[in-house]
């Protein structure tokens, strides 16, 4: 594994001292919009938490095409972890096309996981609360709630993906339930 | 920098102190642009290999070179390598900048102005005695010096066993962050296992005084799997190396050496297997297999 120079910027360039000329023209470009942290006890392996943290601020809204990653020397700086671990996850969301290095700048957001503004995300996580009193209500505890919903998920999966012969809601057993 | 190019490379390397081998018939090759770790238990000879890559130490068969090729303490080598020794010595009645000026006029390339702006960015005052510093700022001290020398090759010897965590943190991200900056390679030994999975990208496993395993952790992680299932199998697995076996009555688990698409035998279930446990079991193993590190020589009998 090598250390990928276009993910550092060149010494004196835009990333050190910000005195240089032309402030009033170029906005300084604002850094990450995320950080990321790492979960010690979690077992799962430090890119892999990495990535998935890139792909949950993409499915929230936090991550947007054109946002900057954090950049490798101060992810590593921050969370004293090895730049290659670093290099590997954003390789990772760049095969998964969610990421794309820009030669001399850095790590950048290519595409979005989610097409959903964030109105409208607030308002399905509005809903969703509403649906998690009511499981609450009825005496579900969390576990519960995660198993239905994990359940229901996968119905949703099978009935969007699989062949449309069985027509409807009939015939999953589904009714019965409540 | 190449990064094809290793840089500490040994073959049949032997360090002998009166009758006992410190290290015997060490053949490995360390290569460029990672951190390398280099654990064992006490004893196991990472003290004695490391002052023999940097030339601090002569070695008694065998031998080593540095940074593609230069044989170890030559001037060039020198030139290109920074060590930290452990408990990062410094001279406790001297103020820093005496250390500065020490060190400067004791190396041919020496980054001063490096060496200031760093000290001044960690807020460590030039006329304090080093005696008077924190152990952090001791350690930091100690590696910006080294770090000041601009070398090619980092050498650590136990940098953060003295160190309180957050010091030990802060030290870490200093070594790491000269990887990115400046492409420094980092060869460090460590009894700290826990922390090596966020640090290390490369290790060599040292057990009395030989390599027992070497190799590029994600190489290593997936070359190993738990499987874990009837204890009544457990003798089932000749035809697979078993590194590691605990059993009780009913269920075992065994560490083995298999591939990520080896079929999981009907009955057990497969577990990836974390560094620490992987370290560990070998540790506990001394006899195990080693396993080869890349470009890594036959290593030559001689008796």
């Amino acid at each position: 594994m090598t250390i990928d120079k276009g993910d550092k910027l060149p010494a004196g360039g835009a990333g050190g001292s910000p005195a240089g000329a032309g402030e009033g023209t170029v906005p300084r470009r604002p850094a990450s919009p995320i950080e990321f942290r790492l979960d010690a006890a979690s077992g799962v392996p430090t890119y892999l938490q990495l990535v998935q943290q890139v792909e949950h601020a993409l499915r929230l809204g936090y991550l947007k095409p054109g946002d900057q990653l954090p950049k490798v020397r101060d992810v590593v700086a921050s969370l004293a972890i090895n730049p290659n671990t670093v290099l590997k996850a954003y390789r990772d969301l760049e095969a998964k096309g969610l990421a794309a290095g820009r030669p001399g700048q850095g790590t950048f957001v290519q595409a979005g996981l989610s097409q959903v503004t964030l109105p409208e995300l607030a308002g399905l996580r509005k809903s969703l609360l509403g649906w998690l009193a009511a499981a609450d209500e009825a005496g579900l505890d969390e576990n519960g709630m995660v198993a239905l919903f994990t359940s229901a998920l996968r119905d949703f999966h099978e009935r969007r993906s699989g062949p449309r012969t069985r027509g409807g809601a009939a015939g999953d057993g589904t009714e019965g339930v409540a | 920098m190449s990064m094809s190019m290793n840089v500490i490379e040994a073959s049949g390397l032997g360090k002998r102190y009166g009758g006992t081998w410190a290290l015997r018939e060490c053949s490995l090759a360390i290569p460029a642009g990672h951190v390398a770790a280099l654990v064992g238990p006490n004893g196991a000879g990472k003290t004695t290999l490391l002052n023999l890559a940097v030339g601090l130490a002569a070695p008694s068969a065998g031998g080593v070179t540095v940074l593609g090729g230069l044989p170890a303490g030559s001037p060039e080598a020198l030139d290109g390598i920074a060590f930290v020794a452990q408990d990062t010595p410094v001279y406790r009645n001297l103020s820093v900048a005496d250390m500065l000026h020490l060190t400067r006029s004791l190396n041919r390339r020496f980054d001063q102005s490096y060496a200031r702006a760093r000290l001044n960015e960690l807020g460590i005052p030039l006329k304090r005695k080093a005696g008077r510093l924190s152990g952090g700022q001791q350690a930091q001290l100690a590696l910006t010096l080294a770090l000041a020398r601009r070398p090619r090759l980092l050498v650590l010897d136990e940098p953060v066993a003295m160190l309180d965590p957050v010091a030990r943190h802060d030290f870490m991200a200093t070594v790491l962050a000269a990887m990115v900056d400046d492409g420094v390679s980092v060869v460090l030994s460590s009894h700290v296992l826990a922390e090596l999975e966020r640090v290390a990208d490369y290790l060599i496993l040292l057990s009395r005084g030989r390599v027992q395993m070497a190799g590029e952790v994600d190489d290593l992680l997936a070359g190993h799997r738990i499987l874990t299932g009837p204890a009544a199998e457990a003798g089932n697995f000749a035809e697979r190396p078993v590194v590691h076996a605990s059993r009780a009555e009913a269920q075992a688990h065994l560490l083995i050496r298999a591939a990520a698409d080896d079929p999981v035998p009907p009955g057990w279930e497969a577990h990836p297997v974390s560094l620490e446990e992987l370290v560990l079991a070998y540790l506990r193993e001394p006899g195990a297999a080693a396993l080869p590190g890349p470009a890594r020589e036959p290593s030559k009998v001689t008796r």
